[in-house]
């Protein structure tokens, strides 16, 4: 990635320099050629799904009466819908907290690593990331067993040290479990992003800074961070899609603490239970698009003010 | 094997694809069947090579097909095990819709059976001689898949219920036995609580079908459907606010525990006495002989309680019968089929005694070979018989709505999820009721 963004910026850089060369019909032809089988593929696996998915949103269907067109009376809906609102709320808050927990760990271990003060650097570093390779179906069973209010190692630990254990499956308390299981699984990935970014940054750089007489900090905070600025917010807009995309951890503690975690917890689960539960594919094909334009505008303005900070510095 | 999967994929939707071309002339078939077959029918059909598709997640059931298989060798049966219900209905719908990949017989449970009727997926299994078999079935499991305007399945297994009690805690605390009325039950839970700190039972707040079975139990009937587009909602009662009011004392004395059932922590409770007592179906002992082993010899079963002193009345938990779909084109072979895994007695037995589903038969609940058999578990108790007896006690009528699905999640949102977090669950049981009456309106139902 960071080589993708560094080659990116030198063509910025060169860029007026370059006249683009036009194509003769040949070359153009070759061109429609090589893409095709890409283009095929993504119409059919992207754009045909995502059309009809848009296409039937469009319409409302009942169990007695069959399936009539209404236009954008399923997209009202679910704006007037508390749950989807209630479930977004969810991963908003989610966002606002989960989100810079992990991205500073992640920063700090890379930057550690990075110093290559860290004794064992190669096995710390496949320890933080191994996580990550742990499925996450299988990693929520796992820390599911772990919070269990009654025998959960957790609680045995608090019991053992004769405290009162925290019921982290309670109502309360599931949405931190959550962020901690998510936190754990995503750390190592996004570390490892960042400190391949902060491997390409030229050694001579350092060397410079070391002989203006920076320290070890002053080397982070003013050269490092700088540097892998892009590979920063390609993690934080993974992270902003990845919790608003929230599915898989509360459908699987679902599960676990069935009466902590409703049927509209997050919009997608919620998205999920309208279809195959309550029976309205159409109503959840507009609550899953309404979900996908914000993801859309969200990431938008994320990306925007950090690319116009970028310029101002 | 990927290749296979998708040779299969294929082989399976070309098949599909017949069925639908062929369908148009079976339908305009069916439709008019309303008058009975003929044994002659019945015999040119069973004597014609045919492949049925059957789609269950009864585990092994593929046992009892061989019995059919080698009492009809023409037939051969194709069994899909869906693994479990929630797989089960979204397929059979999607399959449905799409109106291609239909099976022949598709296990369908009592309370599914309406909302199936309702898309007119289910084929009447009058004129194939299923109104034959009502003396042979239990009259309120038979109540269970059959209504005014047809037989819609052949009924499979059943849950009476009772209460399965540990014999060790209950003595502990005083009690010679299962308590016979809700009040003895009250004070029941108050010497458990004190003299050995269990709490008498769970009632947990994410399973809907543990309250539905004590509202049939309570004489209930909180559901009505007419078959057609009318529907009757009835959740905020008078009986049904007695059951949550009960309850909810219990829960406000911190006699009783809210804890999710059929989970990790739910079963260790049950290994480690946090629990005495499970107001279980039928199903239940075999159930309990497989997760908590440790506890074994220790349990016993008895009747559930009773609002009225001296009455002897219970409800069920569950049950699933086979039920052809109207989209089939072999009505009689499926007809036949699901009758006979359901009916024949060597098929009937071994679905009570390998398979562990609490029969529906008449003949299998009387049968020696089921009823006689002694449970060490128990402490040598004859559980089948004890619950045999409780079947026929068992509330006679009790309808579902076409869209118990909602219901159900609609349930886990409110009276559910009042009980999770101690709330006030006659609000909460009021709020149930509004939001299946509004869901019910929506999908445009009349909602009496």
């Amino acid at each position: 990635m960071t080589v993708l963004s560094n080659r990116a910026r030198a063509a910025r850089a060169s860029g007026p320099a370059r006249t683009p060369r036009r194509l003769d019909g040949a070359q153009t032809r070759a061109a429609w050629v090589l893409i095709a089988p890409f283009l095929l593929i993504f119409a059919a696996m992207f754009l045909a799904p995502l059309l009809y998915s848009a296409y039937l949103s469009l319409f409302t269907s009942q169990l007695v009466g069959g399936e009539v067109f209404s236009g954008l009376a399923n997209y009202v809906r679910a704006l007037q819908d508390p749950s989807f609102w209630a479930g977004l709320g969810r991963v908003g808050l989610f966002l606002f907290i989960q989100v810079p927990i992990m991205l500073v760990a992640s920063i700090g271990f890379a930057l550690a690593l990075d110093s290559k003060r860290v004794r064992g650097g190669k096995v710390a570093r496949l320890l933080i990331f191994v996580p990550y390779a742990v499925p996450s179906v299988v990693a929520t069973l796992m820390w599911g067993y772990l919070y269990g209010t009654d025998f959960g190692l957790i609680t045995q630990i608090f019991q053992a040290l004769g405290l009162q254990a925290p019921d982290l499956l309670s109502p309360q308390n599931i949405l931190g479990s959550t962020m901690n299981i998510v936190c754990w699984e995503f750390i190592g990935y996004n570390m490892i992003i960042l400190y391949a970014a902060l491997r390409a940054v030229p050694e001579d750089i350092y060397e410079a800074a070391e002989i203006d007489g920076a320290g070890q900090f002053r080397v982070a905070w003013s050269i490092k961070l700088p540097a892998i600025r892009q590979a920063l917010l390609l993690t934080l807009i993974f992270s902003i899609i990845g919790s608003f995309q929230l599915f898989n951890e509360p459908n699987l503690l679902a599960n676990i603490a069935p009466n902590s975690i409703g049927t509209d917890f997050t919009p997608n689960l919620y998205a999920y239970n309208v279809a195959f539960r309550n029976q309205e594919i159409n109503y959840a094909a507009a609550i899953a698009f309404l979900l996908g334009i914000i993801i859309m505008i969200v990431s938008f303005v994320v990306q925007t003010a950090a690319n116009r900070k970028e310029r101002q510095a | 094997m990927k290749f296979r999967n998708t040779a299969l994929a294929l082989a399976s939707g070309a098949t599909a694809l017949a069925l639908l071309l062929s369908g148009c002339s079976a339908s305009g078939g069916t439709t008019d069947s309303t008058k009975p077959v003929t044994q002659a029918e019945i015999d040119k059909a069973m004597n014609t090579p045919t492949t049925l598709n059957f789609w269950t997640w009864v585990p092994d059931i593929q046992n009892e097909v061989n019995l059919f298989e080698k009492k009809y060798p023409k037939i051969k049966v194709k069994v899909v095990n869906t693994t479990g219900g929630a797989q089960h209905y979204p397929k059979l719908r999607a399959a449905l819709k799409a109106g291609k990949g239909v099976p022949d017989v598709a296990q369908m449970e009592y309370d599914y059976i309406p909302s199936f009727t309702q898309t007119k997926s289910l084929l009447n299994l009058e004129p194939y001689g299923a109104d034959k078999l009502k003396s042979e079935y239990v009259d309120w499991v038979w109540n269970q898949v059959s209504n005014s305007s047809g037989v819609w399945g052949i009924p499979q297994d059943s849950g009476p219920l009772g209460t399965l009690y540990r014999d060790d805690i209950f003595k502990q605390a005083g009690l010679s036995g299962a308590p016979a009325t809700w009040d003895d039950f009250a004070k029941a839970a108050a010497a458990v609580k004190s003299k050995t700190g269990s709490y008498i039972t769970d009632l947990p707040g994410n399973d809907m079908f543990q309250m539905i079975s004590f509202f049939w139990q309570a004489g209930a009937k909180p559901f009505s459907y007419d078959g057609k587009k009318t529907v009757g909602v009835d959740l905020d009662s008078a009986t049904n606010q007695k059951v949550v009011s009960y309850w909810q004392d219990l829960i406000d004395k911190n006699l009783v525990a809210t804890d999710p059932d059929f989970t990790d922590a739910y079963y260790q409770g049950l290994a480690q006495n946090k629990y005495a007592s499970w107001l279980v179906a039928a199903w239940g002992p075999v159930f309990l002989q497989g997760t908590v082993k440790s506890t074994s010899g220790k349990w016993r079963a008895g009747d559930i309680p009773q609002w009225t002193a001296g009455a002897n009345v219970s409800g069920n938990w569950g049950g699933s019968s086979d039920a052809v779909m109207a989209a089939t084109k072999n009505p009689i072979a499926a007809y036949e089929l699901a009758k006979f895994i359901n009916n024949d007695e060597a098929s009937t037995v071994m679905l009570a005694n390998k398979q562990f589903l609490f029969p529906t038969t008449n003949a299998t609940l009387t049968d020696p070979k089921f009823v006689d058999q002694k449970s060490e578990f128990y402490g040598g108790q004859q559980v089948n018989k004890f619950f045999a007896g409780v079947s026929s006690t068992v509330d006679k009528k009790f309808e579902w709505l076409p869209y118990m699905d909602y219901v159900n999640s609609s349930y886990t949102n409110t009276l559910g999820k009042a009980i999770a977090n101690h709330g006030d669950l006659k609000a909460a049981l009021a709020q149930w009721q509004q939001q299946v009456v509004s869901y019910g309106k929506q999908q445009g139902f009349t909602v009496k």
